[in-house]
């Protein structure tokens, strides 16, 4: 494979954001995934989402599994760090990198093979734990990079691109994940850039176990009919409980709307989510509703998307586990030493 | 006809048989301590099965003026109190050897061997008379069987009332019935016991600075002093007490005293193969982090392991090694990961292994591990094992010298990379196989690089073209290189004499190897001894074995893994090495070394040298 770089010509006219960069510096390599691909979308609207929100990108850590959507790192914020590394296993080095640096931003970049089947321990617990991350899962219902099986997130009754029809019961990753503690917890469709470049700032914003399943149609693999992972299908059955507007501050927030027809959610980091309504009824402050919600439609065969669940206050796991407010990393002998004289004391102590 | 009796001071073997969480573990370590604290070493040793309470355990200790603190093998004295391990713990009593039993339920003849000297005592019947609650019955047993051992043994009573005022300071409540219990047996065995028996302790000087630790315990404080800030574990025997330690002495030595926030953060993950993937993210980012596991943890972690050889990736790994798969014999001790250790991993991988022989060397492997894995920017693994790892074990005092400042290795900082310096992730710009990293976040616009496992070239560009997979293969080989000019050297001990044979060691066969020197020295039989301490191996260990017509490799294993490496990796002739190998669960004896070495040189028609003449 040959190695691409991006050109890197700079209209004149590329508007800089408050940190003085245009949206080109988020990009990464060009991508070599097939034309088409979801995941390319997603990419996209990462790339948007740091891009207005301000990130220095060189701030940012992505880390990834193994998969075509754990390629993705290479495809955006190419002055930041990336680790394309073990297959379902991105949630654990991410919560290593985390605990060695918790002032950066994490990015953790999965696929529904790479989280809900060879990952799903290590999905589940970084929930738990309220590792302070993104996750973005990139789920198109097949294994793309292994060309085509069945992953576990595929629905029963739907059927391969070779007509087989799966029988197994579908992980709902979503549900999971408020199962297991994750504090702000969205889906969306890569298709739907509006509706997903809103989720991601909130939830780079958010202080705590972020998580946002993303259908993601496999072009190649699973967008016949019959699939229930195909752009017709996602659009056809998209129910969408909410729309997100993202406002840094309260003071940013320039859009008025009637009363009742919006909840603000106020992010421990001053931002504010408001969220339009679409189903009045619809609450998501509130975990055990969220989950009874997208079980109810999910049965329907609906696809419920929007921010489903957010925790506003919610500690990560840094306050969990009580750590300094100074990067493991710079720390040196002088903080973490306690010297010959302490050594002393415990020598004097065994005998 | 009267059994002979075993007489001696300061040198004999007394086990306890016990039942598992019946409280005799604290009253076991009580007795030894006594004697510590009259100046005469000891080496105890736990024999514990997988399971909490009811099954039987044993503690062993060696009492050994001469400071022999590998097993010996045999029982002088056995102190028998589980019945259900009566037969066995009967029959491997030394002929002349004493058995002190509860006789408060009368025993059949045939129950005792007659060539022992039996000392019964009624302790349930004096505990039962004593005590109303059942718990207390049960836990003052053991402290009433310390004292009257301490009257049967000659020992200082004040050394141990001494201790258990240490043990219990503050504690009102609990010191005064445990010295009184102490105090009731000692009472009982010297009204109504023959005091003392042929096997006596006396005090002496032979303990001088030495302090007395479990090797976990001071791998944990190995970790706390080399500056490691996270800890992702996983529970195993024999290794969780090196998490469980480091979390005690990060407790009191690493909270900052301003804010009361922790400078560590320990991770229970959910499987070993979280916590390999744990410490490898912190490493990528910069930080000191370890873990602690055994045999099936290092299975589990193998894949993460070759990441992060290849990826480059500082990871520190305790392995403190135990028998095979599933429960049982996996809580006895062996050195049987060497092999799967050195090469974990898919694709070619090799990795940096550190052997320490005793706590002390637990506490510098740890602390250097955790510099040699930044300065190496790779996997390295203390090979420590249950032998070290879970018994108190007698060494020379800690130290630390406060100058020492961490090796962080090649880190390219924010004002080299302004500054213009060419980085590349994988460029040798040194010539030692050693590239420059950078921590995420370091500069706006350079340094950033995608960390990957193979497929890349030296500016970490994605490439899978042969010759630069090849060049970075061959750079990763020029770094093992590298290594060994940073890895402890081996050790030699020379024989008094000029010596045909070599023995190479490793590890927890220290001690014993030690004693067995001296005891082949005493048959005339001279060997030098070369105790290796890390792989990759030094041009002295194949230089050693060239000097020497035979070379024996002893080892705690059945497939002489230490020896394949040897041969593999030092390119030494197969023919030149005789192994001695050990591998039933217990800890190697010196015994068993003297007879493996002699029956091979007699067979070799070696003839003893006299002891005081020189060849
Ligand atoms: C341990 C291990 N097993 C198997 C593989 C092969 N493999 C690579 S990607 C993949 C599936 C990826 O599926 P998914 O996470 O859904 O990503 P997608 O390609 O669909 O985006 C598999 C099985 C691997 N890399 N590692
Ligand atoms: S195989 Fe599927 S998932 Fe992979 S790049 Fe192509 S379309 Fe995307
Ligand atoms: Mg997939």
């Amino acid at each position: 494979m040959t190695y691409l770089t991006k050109p890197k010509l700079h209209h004149p006219t590329l508007q800089k954001n408050k940190v003085g960069y245009t949206r080109r510096d988020y990009e990464g390599k060009i991508s070599t995934l097939c034309a088409g691909c979801g995941h390319d979308s997603i990419s996209a609207s990462i790339i948007q989402a740091c891009w207005e929100l301000d990130i220095q990108p060189h701030r940012v850590a992505k880390l990834s599994g193994i998969g075509c959507s754990s390629k993705t790192p290479d495809y955006f914020l190419g002055n930041s760090h990336g680790f394309n590394s073990v297959h379902g296993r991105m949630p654990s080095v991410l919560t290593g990198a985390n605990l060695a640096n918790r002032e950066l931003i994490y990015l953790g970049v999965s696929g529904d093979g790479d989280s809900a089947s060879i990952g799903i321990g290590q999905f589940a617990h970084i929930m738990r734990r309220g590792v302070n991350l993104t996750y973005i899962l990139e789920n198109n219902g097949v294994y793309g990079l292994t060309k085509g099986q069945f992953s576990a997130t595929a629905d029963a009754g739907s059927k391969s691109k070779r007509g087989v029809v799966n029988r197994d019961a579908p992980v709902d990753t979503v549900s999971l994940a408020l199962q297991l503690g994750a504090t702000y917890v969205a889906r969306s469709f890569s298709g739907d850039k509006k509706q997903l470049v809103p989720l991601i700032k909130g939830a780079i914003a958010h202080q705590g176990a972020a998580f946002i399943d993303i259908v993601s149609p496999c072009v190649a693999f699973n967008n016949h009919e019959g699939s229930t992972k195909s752009y017709d299908y996602v659009r056809e059955h998209n129910d969408s409980v909410n729309r997100l507007d993202f406002w840094p501050t309260r003071d940013a927030i320039s859009i008025d709307y009637q009363a009742g027809a919006v909840i603000d959610v106020a992010q421990h980091d001053g931002s504010v989510l408001r969220l339009r309504k679409i189903h009045p009824e619809y609450d998501p402050l509130d975990r055990v509703k969220a989950l009874n919600y997208i079980a109810e439609h999910q049965a329907k065969g609906e696809l419920v998307t929007g921010l489903l669940y957010v925790h506003p206050d919610a500690e990560d796991l840094h306050a969990h586990l009580n750590t300094v407010d100074t990067p493991f990393n710079q720390l040196n002998a002088r903080e973490l030493c306690p010297g010959a004289a302490a050594l002393a004391k415990i020598n004097a102590a065994l005998r | 006809m009267k059994p002979k009796r075993i007489e001696s001071i300061n040198d004999f073997v007394i086990k306890f048989a016990n039942v598992n969480g019946s409280g005799s573990a604290s009253a076991n370590e009580l007795f030894a301590r006594s004697i510590l604290r009259m100046g005469v070493p000891v080496s105890p040793r736990n024999i514990f099965p997988s399971n909490i309470q009811g099954l039987p355990t044993w503690y062993e200790v060696r009492v050994t003026e001469k400071g022999w603190l590998g097993r010996r093998g045999g029982v002088d004295l056995m102190v028998a109190m589980n019945p259900q391990t009566w037969n066995q713990d009967i029959a491997e009593i030394e002929p002349g050897g004493y058995l002190f039993y509860d006789s408060t339920r009368p025993l059949p003849q045939s129950k005792f061997r007659d060539d022992i000297n039996v000392i019964g005592m009624p302790l349930t019947d004096i505990c039962n008379a004593t005590y109303d609650d059942s718990r207390q019955r049960q836990l003052f047993k053991n402290i009433i069987y310390v004292g009257a051992l301490a009257a049967l043994l000659d020992m200082d009573a004040g050394a141990i009332a001494e201790l258990i005022g240490e043990q219990y300071k503050g504690k009102e409540k609990l010191l005064k019935p445990n010295l009184n219990a102490m105090q009731m047996g000692r009472d009982y065995a010297l009204a109504h016991l023959k005091c003392p028996i042929g096997l006596r302790v006396q005090r002496a000087d032979a303990v001088g600075k030495k302090i007395f630790m479990e090797g976990n315990s001071a791998a944990a404080l190995g970790a706390v002093y080399g500056g490691a800030t996270v800890c992702a574990w996983y529970p195993i025997t024999p290794s969780s007490s090196v998490a469980e330690a480091f979390e005690r002495y990060c407790k009191r030595l690493r909270v900052d005293p301003e804010t009361g926030k922790n400078k560590f953060a320990i991770v229970q993950a959910e499987d070993e193969l979280a916590s390999i993937g744990m410490v490898t993210g912190a490493g990528w980012n910069g930080a000191r982090a370890f873990t602690a596991t055994s045999g099936p943890g290092i299975s589990l972690m193998t894949e993460f392991i070759g990441l992060a050889y290849f990826a480059e990736i500082p990871v520190t790994v305790i392995d403190v090694q135990r028998g095979g798969p599933s429960t049982g014999m996996p809580t006895r001790t062996q050195q049987a990961d060497i092999l799967s250790t050195a090469y974990a991993s898919h694709g070619d991988t090799k990795h940096v292994l550190l052997f320490p022989e005793d706590p002390k060397e637990c506490f510098e492997f740890t602390a250097q591990a955790l510099d040699l894995a930044d300065r190496l920017q790779t996997p390295v693994f203390v090979m420590t094992d249950l032998d070290i790892g879970m018994n108190t074990r007698l060494c020379d005092p800690l130290e630390w010298d406060d100058a020492k400042q961490y090796d962080r290795g090649k880190v390219m900082s924010a004002e080299e990379l302004q500054a213009g310096k060419d980085f590349g992730r994988y460029l040798d710009l040194d010539g030692d196989g050693i590239p420059y990293r950078t921590y995420p976040g370091t500069h706006p616009t350079r340094g950033a690089y995608f960390t990957r496992g193979t497929t890349k070239d030296r500016y970490a560009r994605y490439s899978e073209a042969g010759p630069d997979y090849v060049d970075n293969m061959q750079r990763l080989l020029k770094k093992f290189e590298t290594a060994k000019t940073l890895v402890p050297k081996p050790l030699l001990s020379a024989a008094l004499h000029p010596a045909r044979f070599g023995v190479i060691y490793f590890g927890s066969t220290s001690p014993a190897m030690a004693e067995a020197l001296d005891a082949l020295a005493a048959q005339g039989i001279y060997v030098n001894a070369l105790r290796v301490r890390a792989f990759p191996f030094q041009d002295e260990i194949a230089d050693f074995v060239a000097a020497h017509s035979k070379v024996f490799v002893i080892e705690q294993n059945r497939d002489a893994q230490l020896k394949t490496l040897l041969v593999n990796e030092a390119h030494i002739n197969p023919a030149s090495l005789i192994s001695v190998l050990h591998y039933d669960g217990t800890p190697i004896t010196a015994r068993f070394i003297v007879k493996e070495i002699a029956a091979v040189t007699a067979a070799l028609n070696v003839r003893p040298l006299k002891k005081d003449k020189a060849a």
